[in-house]
């Protein structure tokens, strides 16, 4: 099936192959179907908000045929481990009432909507909240407990179980109301050249996907795989621990993960992936 | 182009006695298209050590971007920017000297970095740490760095099909 699925794919966008060369936008392989049954949304008309993008490509697209074919069964994909892990957590007693995730949500089938949406405007916190956020306000809230560290394994774990559950929901975070202003904030960090190398999320990931910086094949820097199983670093990573590590690339001062910074910045790096499909836990190289 | 190459070494040569000091980062005067025409050293560019800098990740790694036929022993050439191939042809030591300075005083809106520059930057960081900077950074590559890079460039006259 798998295989199948793969050389569907080739044959569907062989006659744009060569143009592929030249036109970047061009796909060589748009077929993500993990466990032969769940279609992923790999490419979408880009969202009207993009300026300088008319599709957007999930990170998917960008990897070997090896890379990606670890993705297309749960049983090849290591950040599935994360996720068992995660399943656990969900149903144990973490404050001294003894309650749990479970206490409150029927399963974690019953989150489906939760990473397509994440982040979004809170009400009651009169802010914007990550997905990590709103674990942790679950946790110290509802449970009474003490909360998760933001970038903990378990929270990434947790955060994987979230994104596992909403698997092909299509992304559709909300830009406009009480959430525009941090969303305009994170817009402007993303086109900040930061740094002694001068560079902004913008210049590698909207001007230059496609094309190569030495060995790696620069994607459009989506966020629907996180948190994904990095193969060089061997875990799953977080949105924010790549956003430093990106930074960081840049010669700069990052800024800490769960920063106001960072958390404006996921807003809208995230909702320049409207249309694609959630398909975290990612397999990328 | 043969003839202005040669004067070109010849005017350095005969300068180097009069600038035999490094011009330092916030010295160096560009020209109305970015160019630069005064040597950063006064000493001559050494093209071998010029491929030590234009490979090596930890100096200028310039084919993590640009495509060289005449590197292509190292491997994983990028594709941000243009080949290299045939350079020495279309662009003069003095605009060389430019971009590799401060690109962005010839392509406004390069993705470039300035290899010999030293701010104001954005949020500058201690190299590859992730932490602030601890007072002015050093530039990227030294003068001799440049000169050398640009004896090399000089030496790509030939396009490859």
């Amino acid at each position: 099936m798998t295989k199948r699925t793969l050389f569907a794919g080739l044959l569907a966008t062989g006659g744009v192959l060569v143009a592929g060369l030249a036109q970047a936008q061009d796909i060589i392989n748009d077929e993500l179907v993990i466990n032969g049954d769940l279609n992923i949304v790999t490419q979408a008309p880009a969202a009207d908000h993009l300026d300088y993008m008319s599709v957007v490509r999930s990170g998917w697209t960008f990897r070997s045929t090896e890379t990606q074919a670890m993705q297309m069964d749960d049983f090849d994909n290591p950040g599935m481990l994360g996720v068992e892990s995660a399943m656990s957590d969900f149903t144990t007693a973490m404050g001294a009432d003894g309650e749990s995730c479970a206490s409150c949500h029927d399963g974690p089938e019953s989150l489906s909507n939760v990473r397509a949406t994440y982040p979004q405007w809170d009400e009651e916190h009169g802010e914007v909240q990550t997905v990590e956020m709103q674990v942790n306000e679950c946790i110290t809230e509802r449970m009474g407990a003490e909360p998760w560290g933001y970038n903990s394994t378990e929270m990434i774990n947790m955060s994987g179980l979230i994104s596992w559950a909403g698997r092909g929901e299509i992304v559709d975070i909300a830009i406009d109301g009480p959430a525009q202003e941090t969303w305009q904030m994170g817009k402007d960090l993303y086109y900040t050249r930061t740094g002694q190398l001068e560079l902004s999320c913008a210049n590698c990931h909207e001007d230059n996907y496609d094309n190569y910086i030495r060995a790696d094949h620069l994607s459009m820097g989506m966020l629907t795989g996180f948190p994904t199983y990095r193969l060089k670093d061997a875990r799953l990573v977080s949105v924010h621990s790549r956003f430093r590590g990106c930074i960081r690339d840049t010669r700069a001062e990052t800024y800490a993960v769960g920063s106001p910074e960072f958390v404006a910045l996921e807003l809208y790096v995230m909702s320049r992936g409207n249309g694609l499909s959630v398909e975290g836990p990612a397999v990328r190289n | 182009m043969k003839i202005k190459h040669t004067f070109a070494v010849a005017a350095i040569v005969l300068a180097a006695p009069v600038l035999a000091e490094t011009v330092s980062p916030a010295a160096v005067v560009f020209d109305e298209y970015g160019e630069v025409a005064q040597s950063l050293t006064g000493v001559a560019g050494n093209p071998e050590r010029g491929v030590e800098v234009m490979t090596n990740r930890g100096l200028g790694n310039c084919i993590a971007c640009h495509m060289v036929t005449d590197l292509q022993d190292h491997p994983f050439h990028g594709e941000v920017g243009p080949s290299l191939d045939g350079v020495a042809t279309r662009w003069s030591p003095e605009q060389l000297r430019g971009i590799m300075v401060n690109a962005k005083n010839t392509f406004p809106d390069s993705i470039m970095p300035a290899f010999y520059h030293v701010g104001p930057y954005i949020r500058p960081g201690d190299a590859f740490t992730g932490k602030a900077a601890d007072g002015e950074l050093p530039p990227l590559l030294s003068a001799q760095d440049i000169e050398d890079v640009i004896a090399y460039l000089m030496t790509l006259d030939t396009y490859y099909d």
